[in-house]
C-alpha cells in the first residue's frame, strides 16, 4: 500500500472528528469515549458496586474533612459545633505566629539541606552500585532497610544513639538545637538516601548502553561522560527524587516529634519558642495544646501549609509535564 | 557483561594499547569502592546492632554504656523482652494484634476497591468518573494536617474509631495513589480484550475478576507494598482517630513509652523496638524484590 492510499484510507475518520458537532462533543464529555462499547453500557449497571465503596469512603476519608478544614478555618472553634465565623483574623493570627514563622524557616531550611545531602549521596550510591562491583545485591538491600522502620521508631533508635555521642560531651540532643538540626538531618538521609538510591538505579539502568559506548569511542573520560551523558539522562529521575525530598522534607511529622519533639524551649520576647519545631509538628501542638483555644488559628496554618505543599507538588507537575513535551 | 567490554576493548585499537596499565588500576579502583561501600553498609547496619546490644542491658547501662557490649553488670539478659511485653500499662501483643488487623484489612480493602474503581473509571469515564479521578490525584498532595482535626471528628460521629473500622478511613485517604497507578495501568492495556468479553456474554463481574483481575496483579503488588508500608508505620491518624485508651498500634504504643521519658526502662524498650523491628526486616528480606519494583513504580508515577 502506497502513501497516498494510507492517507485516503485515513482521512474519513479524520474528518468524522474534525466535523464532531459541539453537542456531541458535550455529550462524548458527559459520557465518556467508550460510550458504545459492548463492554461500557453493561458496566454501568453496576456503578453502586464498582466506584461506591471507594466514592463513600472518599467522601467520608477526605472530600468532607477537607471542605469542614476550609470552612473552620475561617471560624473559631474548640469542638466543630460551636463553630464562629470571623473571618480571615485566623489568618492574621497565623502570620503573626513568632512559633509558626520560626518553624516555617526552619522547615525550608531543612527541607533543602536535606533535599541536597539526600540526592548528592543517593546519586553518589545508585551510580557507584552500577558500576558491576561484587556484593552490589547485598549493599542495595542494605541501604534501602531502614525506609522500612517507621519514623516514630526511628526517631526513637536515633535519639538513643545521639544521646549516647553526647552524653560524653555533658549535653544531649533536647539541649542544643543545632544537635537537633543536624541530627534529624542524619536520621532522614538515613532513612531517605536507600529509597532515592532505588529512584536513581532505575534511571541509570534505563540509560542506553550504546549511548555511553559511543561517549567512549569519541574519547570522552569517565568525569566528561558522567556530566554531558548520564546526568542530562538522568534528568527525570533527578526531578522525581528532588521533589520527592522536598517534600518529605516539609511534611516531616512522625521524625520531628521521635527525636526531639521541638526541644529545647527559648522564651523570646515573652513566648516560649520550641527551636527545632517543623512545621507539621507546630500546627500538631496547635491543635492539642493544653488550652483548646486556639484551634481556629491551628487550622488556618494547617490550610496555609496544604496550600505551601501543594504548590510544591503542582510544580513538580508541571515541571514534568513540560520535560515529556521536550522529549 | 565484564565479557562483552573486554571483546569492545579488543576491537578499539586505542584502548587496546592501554589495556595493561589500565586494566589493573580499573581493578584496583573497584576494590577500594568496594572497600569504601562496605564500610558504609557496616556503618548504615550499626543503629540496628546498637538496639539488639542495647535491649540485652540494664536501664543504666543504655544511658551511661551505649557503645558497649553487655558483659557482667550490664548484661540484662531476656528479662527486657518478658518486662517489655507488659510495659506502658498496654500488653505489646495487642498493640501488634491491632497493627496487623489494621494493616491486612485495610491494604486489602484498598487493593480490591481501587482496582474495581479504576477500572469502571478508565473504561465508562465519564463526567462523574472525571472528577472522582482528579478529586484523587488533588487528594495525594493534601498533607494529613489539613484534615487532621475534622476527619478525627467525623471517625468519630460516625463510630470509625475501632481496629475492624478504620479501614474505611485508610480507603477513603489512601484511595488517591492506588486509583491513580491503576487507571494508569488500565489504559495501557486494549479494550478489545474486555470487549471480546462483553460480546460472548461475559457480564461486568465476570469479565473484571476473570479477565481483568490477572492482568492487574503486577500492579497489585505494587500498591499492595506502598500501601503495608505506609499503613504499618503510621502514626498520627490511627492515634487521632482510635480509642487510645482501648486500640493501641506499635508506633502508638513506642510513642507511649517515650511520653514517659526518664521513668521508663530503658533496656525494656530497646526490647520493644527490636521485636517491632524484626518482623519488618523478615517481611523485607522475603519480599525485597517486589518491595524495590513497587517503590520504584510508585516513585515514578507519584
Amino acid at each position: 500500500m502506497t502513501n497516498d492510499e494510507l492517507a485516503t484510507k485515513n482521512e474519513p475518520l479524520q474528518n468524522e472528528e474534525v466535523h464532531e458537532s459541539p453537542l456531541a462533543k458535550l455529550s462524548r464529555f458527559y459520557w465518556g469515549k467508550n460510550r458504545k462499547s459492548p463492554l461500557t453500557r453493561p458496566l454501568r449497571k453496576w456503578f453502586i458496586l464498582f466506584l461506591g465503596p471507594v466514592t463513600a469512603a472518599f467522601i467520608i476519608g477526605f472530600v468532607w474533612p477537607f471542605l469542614q478544614g476550609i470552612y473552620l478555618s475561617l471560624c473559631n472553634f474548640q469542638l466543630i459545633k460551636d463553630a464562629k465565623f470571623v473571618g480571615f483574623g485566623n489568618y492574621i493570627k497565623a502570620f503573626t505566629d513568632a512559633s509558626f514563622m520560626r518553624s516555617f524557616w526552619y522547615t525550608a531550611l531543612f527541607a533543602i539541606v536535606s533535599l541536597l545531602l539526600i540526592n548528592i549521596l543517593a546519586f553518589a550510591v545508585a551510580y557507584a552500585l552500577t558500576l558491576g562491583i561484587k556484593g552490589s545485591n547485598l549493599f542495595r538491600t542494605v541501604f534501602f532497610m531502614p525506609n522500612l522502620i517507621g519514623g516514630i521508631v526511628l526517631g526513637y533508635i536515633w535519639s538513643m544513639i545521639f544521646d549516647g555521642v553526647l552524653s560524653a560531651f555533658g549535653t544531649s540532643i533536647v539541649q542544643n538545637s543545632t544537635w537537633g538540626f543536624w541530627g534529624l538531618i542524619i536520621l532522614m538521609c538515613w532513612q531517605q538516601i536507600g529509597y532515592m538510591m532505588i529512584i536513581y538505579i532505575a534511571g541509570l539502568n534505563a540509560i542506553p548502553e550504546d549511548m555511553l559506548e559511543a561517549a567512549k569511542i569519541d574519547g570522552a573520560n569517565k568525569w566528561q561522560t558522567l556530566w554531558r551523558v548520564t546526568i542530562p539522562n538522568l534528568m527525570p529521575s533527578i526531578t522525581i527524587c528532588t521533589f520527592l525530598s522536598l517534600t518529605n522534607g516539609f511534611k516531616l511529622f512522625d521524625q520531628n516529634l521521635a527525636l526531639t519533639s521541638g526541644q529545647p524551649i527559648v522564651m523570646q520576647d515573652g513566648v516560649p519558642i520550641k527551636q527545632t519545631e517543623m512545621l507539621a509538628l507546630n500546627i500538631y501542638n496547635t491543635f492539642y495544646s493544653s488550652n483548646n483555644s486556639a484551634r481556629g488559628t491551628a487550622q488556618a496554618k494547617a490550610v496555609i501549609f496544604f496550600i505551601l505543599v501543594a504548590a510544591i507538588g503542582l510544580a513538580q507537575l508541571a515541571y514534568t509535564r513540560k520535560k515529556e513535551v521536550q522529549q | 557483561m565484564k565479557l562483552k567490554k573486554g571483546s569492545d576493548a579488543a576491537v578499539n585499537p586505542h584502548e587496546d594499547m592501554l589495556k595493561g596499565s589500565k586494566l589493573s588500576n580499573e581493578k584496583k579502583q573497584r576494590k577500594a569502592l568496594t572497600i569504601v561501600l562496605a564500610v558504609i553498609c557496616i556503618v548504615y547496619v550499626f543503629p540496628v546492632l546498637a538496639v539488639v546490644v542495647n535491649s540485652f542491658k540494664t536501664n543504666t547501662a543504655v544511658k551511661t554504656n551505649t557503645f558497649e557490649l553487655p558483659f557482667g553488670e550490664m548484661w540484662a539478659g531476656f528479662d527486657n523482652f518478658i518486662k517489655g511485653m507488659t510495659f506502658g500499662n498496654y500488653p505489646f501483643i495487642e498493640s501488634v494484634k491491632n497493627s496487623l488487623i489494621i494493616t491486612l484489612i485495610s491494604t486489602a480493602l484498598i487493593v480490591i476497591c481501587t482496582s474495581m474503581a479504576a477500572w469502571y473509571v478508565a473504561r465508562v469515564n465519564s463526567l462523574f468518573c472525571k472528577v472522582i479521578y482528579y478529586l484523587c490525584v488533588f487528594s495525594m498532595v493534601v498533607p494529613f494536617q489539613m484534615v487532621m482535626f475534622t476527619l478525627s471528628k467525623t471517625a468519630d460521629n460516625l463510630n470509625l474509631n475501632t481496629p475492624w473500622t478504620i479501614p474505611i478511613i485508610y480507603l477513603g485517604f489512601g484511595a488517591g495513589l492506588a486509583i491513580f497507578m491503576f487507571v494508569g495501568f488500565v489504559k495501557s492495556i486494549p479494550i478489545e480484550i474486555e470487549e471480546a468479553a462483553a460480546i460472548d456474554g461475559c457480564g461486568p463481574i465476570r469479565t473484571y475478576f476473570m479477565i481483568v483481575f490477572p492482568m492487574l496483579r503486577p500492579t497489585m503488588i505494587s500498591v499492595a507494598i506502598l500501601e503495608i508500608m505506609w499503613i504499618w508505620n503510621d502514626y498520627l491518624l490511627p492515634y487521632l482517630v482510635l480509642d487510645i485508651n482501648e486500640y493501641r498500634t506499635i508506633p502508638i504504643h513506642i510513642q507511649y513509652l517515650k511520653g514517659s521519658y526518664g521513668t521508663v526502662d530503658l533496656g525494656a524498650t530497646m526490647a520493644i523496638i527490636l521485636m517491632s523491628i524484626i518482623p519488618v526486616i523478615v517481611f523485607y528480606l522475603i519480599c525485597q524484590k517486589y518491595i524495590i519494583k513497587g517503590v520504584a513504580a510508585g516513585a515514578v508515577k507519584g
